[in-house]
């Protein structure tokens, strides 16, 4: 009886559930599988393989690789550090590293178009040292960094937590038994932060992946992803069934590459969180 | 010794890739001149227009109401559905969790863009809508964050406080909440920095009158960026400084050296 009170507890949650997670995935299966007269078609999903489309998705998955490559090279020697040092501070040293990542993404844009822009910061300045004028607003090179700047403590906060947790008892061991730095590396450390480096994967790559923001505010319209493409459908275009179909195939590739991770994941225990 | 050398100034320069553009825009709030690269002098002028400017302001005042709401609301069913949850059986339990997933899971543009096709079958988008929508992907990071908390309890000690003659109220005010209480605050303050941060699930549900900062800022930087907007980025950047002292407080208290791990996406 008490065990049953307690569980109507969680009834507006149940509600809400209905009513603002699932009935919404419904209505988007709904759009993505009927034409705008409203009979049943596949036409939406199929549009994917349009030469634009797959254009579009090719790059995204383009940016999103390299984005997520970069981070994880810049982020995993930055983990391997933060961990080794003992700093006096070293929570503090962390939370600086982290800090970024709580300021408003769209005023980190703000901040690279200024200094990326024609007649920005940097170009001033290597003109100054007479390199010469670079254009570097509004390339593909422009979002990946940004996408790089914006979601790099995504991939270091992940992967530090698992190295903090490694017992130098272990390092000290393998090293008493002639271990190589490499050796330790390879056969100690990185199998020990996998789950770390899986869950930074995933949260960098995803958002890369699904990104309209980064790609339309540095890229300046040129730089077409996936996102910007289901976004145009809907804010710009009217078709929203085929809008709808596009955020399906999107929903599958975020799926998949999920699944995908957790695979190499043995231990099973990737918090995505 | 070579090797620290080399580790300090890969830190070095990593802190300066994350810091060189904030430190940029904090730099230009107090330049008096509207050049991107030559100092004209120290000013506040762009602060007081900042403070007057209309859109700036009322884009300011939506993001607080529509965090102050949502972050309460979704505090208050999240918790409420986090000790629902732990009351359930195994299967009942796992269907829950598996639809909190959903809104964690899923991009914010499909989650936006989803939300929106609901809503306008039923109604016009504006504030409600984006409250709603602000809730919906709020309250997992609230359940996430209790529900640990409610498990590491001890259960037989309310029982044993009804049995005792407590009444259910009671029981819960003075057994279950002191357990679960710092659960519950730092739900309450993740919600806040969701929400303060949100941009595509807001871009798709709020309507042609409505816009937070994020929305704001969008519009007003496909325009070309005026200075204010300086201003108002150092102000944020001081904000989400002290926010992150107070969490990073709470959290060193409960568990030293590690900070917690969100899951945003864009």
């Amino acid at each position: 009886m008490r065990r049953l009170m307690r569980q109507l507890l969680a009834g507006p949650y149940i509600v809400w559930i209905i009513g603002f997670i699932l009935l919404p995935v419904a209505v988007i299966l709904y759009y993505a599988f009927t034409s705008d007269t409203g009979g049943f078609t596949l036409e939406n999903i199929a549009a994917i393989a349009d030469p634009v489309h797959v254009k579009s998705i090719v790059l995204s998955l383009k940016l999103g690789f390299s984005c997520t490559l970069v981070c994880l090279l810049l982020a995993y020697p930055l983990a391997m550090i933060l961990s080794s040092f003992k700093f006096r501070h070293q929570s503090f040293v962390v939370f600086l590293f982290i800090l970024p990542m709580w300021m408003n993404f769209m005023l980190r844009i703000l901040s690279w178009r200024l200094l990326l822009s024609n007649n920005g910061l940097i170009n001033t300045f290597l003109e100054r040292a007479g390199i010469g004028h670079v254009k570097m607003l509004n390339t593909p090179a422009s979002v990946v960094f940004g996408m790089v700047y914006d979601f790099l403590p995504f991939m270091i906060l992940p992967i530090y937590n698992s190295m903090a947790r490694i017992k130098d008892d272990i390092i000290e061991a393998a090293k008493d038994l002639g271990a190589s730095h490499l050796t330790i590396l390879v056969k100690i450390i990185v199998p020990l932060t996998l789950s770390g480096i899986i869950s930074g994967i995933i949260m960098v790559f995803v958002p890369t992946l699904t990104s309209f923001v980064i790609s339309d505010l540095l890229g300046g319209g040129k730089v077409l992803l996936i996102g910007n493409v289901i976004e145009q459908e809907f804010m710009q275009g009217t078709n929203w069934n085929l809008g709808s179909g596009l955020s399906v195939v999107l929903m599958i590739f975020v799926i998949a590459s999920m699944a995908l991770m957790n695979i190499f994941d043995k231990d099973g225990g990737a918090a995505v969180w | 010794m070579v090797k620290k050398t080399v580790s300090r100034c890969y830190l070095t320069v990593i802190f300066l890739f994350l810091y060189l553009p904030i430190l940029v825009l904090i730099v230009l709030s107090f330049n008096d001149s509207k050049s991107r690269v030559l100092w004209g002098g120290f000013t506040l002028k762009w602060y007081f227009s900042c403070f007057r400017d209309e859109t700036i302001m009322s884009a300011l005042t939506m993001t607080l109401k529509i965090t102050v709401a949502s972050a309460v609301l979704s505090t208050l069913i999240g918790t409420l559905a986090a000790i629902g949850i732990s009351a359930m059986k195994k299967n009942h339990r796992a269907v829950m969790l598996g639809a909190t997933n959903i809104p964690l899971l899923n991009a914010d543009i499909v989650t936006g863009i989803s939300l929106m096709l609901l809503f306008v079958r039923f109604t016009n988008l504006g504030f409600v809508t984006v409250l709603i929508a602000h809730i919906t992907f709020n309250i997992p990071y609230v359940i996430l964050n209790v529900l640990p908390k409610i498990n590491q309890a001890n259960r037989y000690t309310y029982e044993a406080a009804l049995d005792l003659g407590a009444s259910p109220l009671y029981a819960f005010y003075k057994i279950t909440w002191p357990e679960i209480k710092s659960g519950v605050f730092s739900g309450f303050l993740m919600a806040v920095t969701m929400s303060l941060d949100d941009f595509s699930i807001t871009f798709f549900t709020k309507g042609a009158g409505v816009n937070t900062l994020s929305t704001m800022l969008y519009t007003e930087l496909r325009k070309g960026i005026r200075p204010e907007l300086y201003a108002l980025s150092t102000l944020l950047f001081l904000l989400a400084f002290s926010l992150l002292l107070v969490m990073n407080y709470q959290s060193d208290r409960e568990l030293r050296h590690h900070p917690t791990v969100i899951r945003r996406s864009k």
